[in-house]
């Protein structure tokens, strides 16, 4: 990861004092006489110790449903509920959410390509060399996110229950060589476009699919966008704007 | 050049094909009918092809992609304050409603929360942007049956809005004023009391849109029991907005799911409508856009006193993990799936647009309707091109 360079931090950190200083000076005039005191105690206290019952019970028959089937479950307590299948129980899953837990409402399906990008990470390119080849970074280990992972390609879907009020994020690991999965249009008629979706952007395909045709992207374009080995030619073409980006306040020399 | 006769009508001829590309007839399987890329009945470009057996439709495609801007890639070459500035782009009627669950979604991973007053006054803008973009619609719904003037009154009323947002935020259309952490400003002198006299002719405006449309005899012929949704289907589709409520489901995200905003603190209802056809769709937002007025009125009268801006680091690095947030947009649920792996820029974006889903029950909804019909389906629907398309 990159270091953020020093002389940016401190000028940030200066600009900072300034603008407390700054707002302690002014507080006579302003709006909202607290407003100091106010910004010190609000985020200090977010000890949320609760459990998330709601995500607790839906696990729970999820658990029931899918028995060995399930790879491995997360809940972030108040954001939500993450479960992983295997690829060959994609359609089981989304059936059992939709008959256990009630999950009528489709929400939306897409795909992950964990693959680190092959260009590095986009901020660190700050020194960019633009006239020097690309960095192969494909050695780079993949991280994945919430319910781990085994593969590049990853398909996610979130389905609602309006009866429990709680949606489910069903993951799946699709195979590297050939990825392939069934299509979610027999439970979920509006999986439809969502498949077409990830087939033209991730390359992925919907058996009993009806008609995986580009929704998006004319009939004869190549690659596959999302893909983090596909490259954004106008961001290859200019230096990283990012960090030099960062607002100067009012008063902020330099 | 054209010189010899011939030639001449050659040209014309080329001419003539060129402009009847919207009409194919086909003698065996019945007529085609294209109607965009740019019918005047659609606004942006959607094109629908449909196959007519007489006056039915048969089946109808919907063709998108003239505006697809890849905003989900971008987003992995932006830093996060950047992005809000892509997605103000995608409903660009109520832009500002946009930028909030994005916001929302990197403040959870971030474990920060706006100051209470950012939040009311987030809360005021997002029904602004609400009223801006369903009064919009209410004009247009009427326009596309044959109803002209609405349309104009409408024009003329939502300007008093976008006025207020403009005051605040500097834009008419993309306000680009959200902050993670809170809000770049506060609110101008004197703002709270010409919003209040600003909801006094919305709701005027209201009135005025149900005395002239939904009464009207035509009107009701052109949309009542046309193009009807049952609950299930809508749900299955994953609609959502005024077009889940106009079918008979009672499900609101700022009721049941709220996330940062602050609707639990103030006292309003969920309209909902048990028809599922286009005249519901109608009538369900007009009542938001009254609900909305009601809205900002209490909210007007309640904004805490305080600061708008939680402490955020100078350079925004977002810890790594995944965050949905949702919200409900004018059109409907807008929800970003960010993940994040710990760096200034997002992993991966995955923007659920409302009318995205909006639209993809139109192939099971136009098959058999009469072509009239198509178009009073596809403006109660109500769709922005660039929420489609992102």
């Amino acid at each position: 990861m990159a270091e953020i360079p020093e002389h940016l931090l401190k000028r940030a950190q200066a600009a900072r004092e300034k603008a407390e200083s700054q707002t302690q000076g002014e507080s006579e005039s302003s709006p909202s006489p607290e407003k100091s005191d106010d910004a010190q105690t609000i985020d200090t206290e977010e000890e949320v110790a609760a459990t998330d019952e709601l995500a607790e019970t839906a696990l729970d028959v999820l658990g029931q449903e899918l028995g060995s089937k399930l790879l491995n479950s997360h809940i972030a307590t108040g954001r939500g509920l993450w479960i992983r299948v295997g690829i060959e129980d994609w359609r089981f899953a989304a059936e059992v959410a939709k008959e256990h837990l009630d999950c009528k409402f489709f929400d939306w399906l897409s795909a992950i390509d964990w693959m680190p990008s092959p260009y590095g990470r986009e901020h660190e390119t700050e020194q960019d060399k633009l006239n020097e080849e690309p960095e192969d970074n494909s050695q780079e280990e993949m991280t994945w996110g919430y319910t781990g992972g085994e593969s590049r390609f990853q398909l996610i879907c979130r389905v609602y229950s309006i009866s429990r009020k709680i949606g489910v994020m069903i993951k799946a690991d699709l195979p590297d060589s050939d990825p392939r999965a069934l299509s979610l249009i027999p439970i979920y008629p509006g999986a439809n476009w969502h498949e077409r979706e990830a087939r033209e952007m991730f390359g992925i395909t919907f058996d009993e699919h009806p008609d995986l045709r580009n929704i998006y992207l004319p009939g004869d374009f190549e690659g596959h966008p999302l893909r983090k080995d596909y490259p954004l030619l106008s961001r290859r073409m200019k230096p990283w704007p990012g960090i030099v980006d960062v607002e100067l306040l009012p008063g902020d020399d330099e | 050049m054209v010189s010899t006769e011939s030639e001449q009508m050659a040209y014309i001829a080329a001419q003539a094909a060129d402009a009847r590309v919207n009409v194919e007839v086909e003698t065996d399987e019945g007529m085609t009918l294209n109607l965009g890329p740019q019918h005047p009945a659609t606004h942006g470009t959607l094109r629908i092809i449909a196959k007519l057996d007489g006056e039915k439709v048969v089946a109808a495609e919907p063709i998108m992609g003239y505006m697809h801007r890849g905003y989900e890639k971008l987003t992995e070459v932006r830093t996060y304050p950047q992005v809000t500035t892509l997605v103000n782009r995608i409903d660009w009627l109520g832009s500002f409603a946009n930028e909030v669950p994005f916001i929302l979604a990197a403040e959870q991973l971030m474990e920060v929360e706006a100051p209470p007053r950012a939040q009311w006054i987030r809360t005021l803008l997002f029904e602004l942007s609400r009223i801006a973009n369903i009064s919009l619609f209410l004009g247009d719904m009427a326009v596309q049956v044959g109803a002209t003037t609405p349309v104009f009154y409408a024009f003329r009323d939502r300007e008093f809005v976008l006025n207020q947002i403009e005051r605040v935020t500097g834009g008419r259309f993309h306000p680009n004023f959200d902050r993670i952490g809170g809000l770049k400003d506060d609110l101008p002198k004197g703002w709270i009391e010409e919003t209040g006299s600003v909801i006094g002719k919305m709701r005027d405006f209201c009135d005025e849109m149900e005395e002239l449309v939904l009464g009207n005899e035509i009107f009701q012929a052109r949309t009542r029991g046309i193009g009807v949704i049952p609950p299930n289907v809508a749900l299955g589709y994953g609609l959502s907005g005024a077009n889940l409520r106009a079918s008979g489901v009672d499900w609101d995200i700022r009721r049941d799911a709220n996330v940062g905003l602050v609707y639990d603190e103030i006292d309003w209802k969920v309209w909902t409508h048990p028809d599922g056809d286009s005249f519901s769709r109608f009538w369900v937002r007009l009542q938001e856009t009254r609900e909305a007025c009601n809205i900002i009125e209490q909210l007007l009268g309640g904004i805490p006193a305080g600061p708008i801006m939680a402490k955020v680091p100078r350079i925004i690095k977002v810890p790594p993990g995944e965050a949905y947030v949702a919200t409900e947009n004018p059109l409907g649920e807008m929800g970003f799936y960010i993940v994040s792996q710990g760096d200034l820029t997002p992993f991966r974006v995955k923007i659920r647009s409302a009318s995205f889903s909006n639209m993809s029950i139109t192939p099971w909804l136009l098959q058999g309707v009469f072509v009239p019909d198509i178009i009073s389906i596809l403006a109660s629907l109500y769709f922005i091109l660039g929420d489609i398309d992102r």
